[in-house]
């Protein structure tokens, strides 16, 4: 037992650390691609040279993000095949279409149109190439979809049938995958994000241009196109957040319970301001969850229910199976022992269903598949100990959900105030302060994103997928020595690769600032 | 026909020119290039070949067999489950 957590926990911190080096990358692939998008738009409407300059600036930058981040999803799927071939299995034909999909998308439209983009300058019209860097950015958010309609599905299983034979979950309603509301909200919260993230960048790199004292018209004009681009990204990414919140409350109460530390819950649940977990708070004693904190009054009513006197369960309501009418009056949901009994029924009929398989007796695997899909909706629930190992780590979701949401804030104000600077008073913009500002903030809004996926996904533990399987069963049969020798591998190579790669960007942003932009050919 | 076959020939040819001539005048690409190149077979070449091993394909013939195997592990694992439950 101990060497199967070693091997799941080595898995889990694996696939984080690639997930995580990826995403460096996709976010601002996703946003730059816009920005420039825009802007050639512009040189293409104005015949302003300015806006040809300018987008071959950033267009730069977006192909040195591009090239770096190539193939770095590549090995989330090496990671499933080898280190959760269980899960990589179960889940097999809802994965298949949307990923199959994706990789359409992102061979024919993103390799040839980026193509055209960096190459065909010369070569092609003035539209077409208008056309091939537009189809660029959508190209990259088609991809982007198809993997978050994956990631949603995990997270709210919902358009399949389990089918024992095949041991996988099959579609049967392929709009039912790709349209459910959390694949929605998720695909809109993700790709706006990457907006936000990419116009920071923008900002950022211009702020360094003014440091360095040079390209101002060139520094300004992308603080413009950048803070619009921001300030509508950033107020979209808070309202499909919203959306989140509410979707999260529905399919995922554990999660928002973990997210806000919340063990007992009340009809106009407030929601922690600021806050520190207790340390010492265990499932079912009387300490306070949160210490040192403030509460914005049924603020958590209203972001999860928008209905400020709703019930919102914590933890322990939810391992008890209770919830409360608006009235105080009690109902009884189905508890997490009762979920854990269901599971286990699930299970005792698959282990049937094998036997009467190799028996070779049809009628009682018919039987025992219909036991199955009776409960299957737990049937992940059977592979708890108890129902405590339901409840995600509170901690890193309540932490990692508050540096999101502040990190937010700040942006929102970020993008108002460069808005303000680049139009009404540029001198502003001179101040170092205001500067340095402006690059720091690269850091947070990258910080800001990879909290977004922590909470998403730590918040989700135990669970692969949600309610149907936990980590630990998604393991495959592997030793946990050959993990953590590939953990360090990928530390070692990603490290190294990191820096060659933030020292080709950052070069060339030096090598940018010390030229005239608008003048030298 | 002909007329056809030489404007997709064309059309081919220009799109060869395309990459050929635009990997030519790459100014800031050389390092990226070399970066990409090994990364590239640091993944394929190294990690995929010697260390992530698609283990299902590996280690059975026919999607029946990986199916089977999976059925047994996840009734393996909930059997532990159960066993853990009742010490």
């Amino acid at each position: 037992m101990n060497d199967l957590m070693s091997v799941v926990d080595w898995s889990r911190a694996q696939f984080a650390l690639t997930a995580m080096v990826h995403w460096l990358f996709v976010p601002l692939t996703i946003g730059l691609s816009l920005i420039v998008a825009v802007m050639e738009t512009l040189w293409y409407r104005t015949h302003n040279e300015k806006w040809l300059r300018i987008t071959k600036l950033w267009m730069k930058m977006f192909g040195i993000n591009f090239a770096c981040g190539v193939a770095t999803g590549i090995i989330l799927e090496f990671e499933f095949g080898t280190n959760w071939s269980n899960y990589s299995w179960f889940v097999g034909d809802i994965f298949g279409a949307p990923l199959a999909i994706e990789g359409i998308f992102a061979f024919f439209l993103e390799s040839t149109f980026i193509a055209v983009m960096f190459f065909g300058w010369n070569k092609v019209s003035r539209g077409f190439h208008l056309a091939s860097s537009w189809l660029t950015a959508i190209g990259v958010v088609l991809s982007a979809l198809w993997i978050l309609v994956a990631n949603a599905w995990m997270q709210y299983p919902a358009g399949m049938k389990f089918d024992p034979a095949q041991m996988r979950n099959v579609m049967d309603s392929f709009s039912e995958v790709a349209l459910s509301p959390v694949a929605i909200n998720k695909f809109f919260h993700t790709v706006l994000s990457g907006w936000v993230l990419a116009a920071v960048f923008v900002i950022g790199v211009s702020c360094y241009l003014l440091l360095k004292k040079r390209n101002k018209e060139v520094a300004v004009s992308s603080i413009k196109i950048a803070g619009w681009i921001g300030t509508l990204g950033i107020l979209l990414t808070m309202w499909t957040g919203d959306g989140s919140a509410v979707e999260v409350s529905r399919v995922q109460p554990m999660k928002l319970a973990a997210m806000e530390g919340l063990y007992r819950g009340q009809c106009g649940q407030g929601l922690v301001g600021i806050g520190f977990i207790n340390p010492d708070k265990e499932i079912g004693d009387n300490n306070d969850p949160i210490v040192y904190g403030f509460e914005i009054p049924k603020g958590l009513s209203i972001l999860a229910k928008h209905d400020a006197n709703a019930f919102v369960p914590g933890i322990e309501d939810l391992i008890d199976g209770i919830e409360l009418t608006a009235n105080g009056d009690t109902i009884h949901t189905v508890s997490y022992a009762e979920r854990i009994e269901a599971g286990r029924r699930a299970q005792s009929a698959l282990a049937d269903y094998e036997k009467a398989r190799v028996a070779g007796d049809d009628l009682a695997m018919d039987l025992a598949a219909k036991r199955l899909q009776a409960d299957y909706q737990y049937f992940g629930y059977g592979y708890l100990d108890s129902p405590q190992e339901a409840v995600p780590p509170v901690a890193l979701t309540f932490y990692a959900f508050r540096v999101m949401v502040m990190a937010g804030g700040y942006l929102l104000l970020f993008m108002l105030a460069a808005l303000f600077m680049a139009y009404r008073k540029q001198s502003l913009l001179s101040n170092k302060l205001v500067q340095l500002g402006g690059l720091a903030t690269i850091a947070i809004v990258w910080i800001c994103s990879e909290a977004g996926w922590i909470v998403a996904e730590v918040g989700r533990q135990p669970w692969v997928i949600q309610d149907l399987m936990p980590s630990r069963t998604a393991i495959s049969s592997i030793e946990s020595s050959s993990v953590q020798l590939t953990f360090w591998v990928f530390v070692a190579v990603f490290t190294l690769l990191m820096a060659a790669e933030i020292g080709i960007m950052v070069s060339q942003i030096k090598k940018e600032s010390k030229r005239d932009i608008l003048a030298d050919k | 026909m002909s007329e056809f076959s030489t404007y997709i020939s064309r059309l081919g040819r220009r799109g060869i020119d395309l990459y050929v001539d635009g990997f030519r005048s790459m100014t800031i690409g050389k390092s990226l290039w070399l970066i990409i190149i090994i990364k590239l077979i640091v993944i394929f070449f190294v990690l995929k070949l010697f260390f992530f091993p698609d283990l299902l394909q590996r280690d059975y013939d026919n999607d029946e067999d990986r199916a089977n195997a999976v059925r047994a592990r996840l009734i393996e694992n909930s059997t532990s489950s159960n066993i853990n439950q009742n010490q």
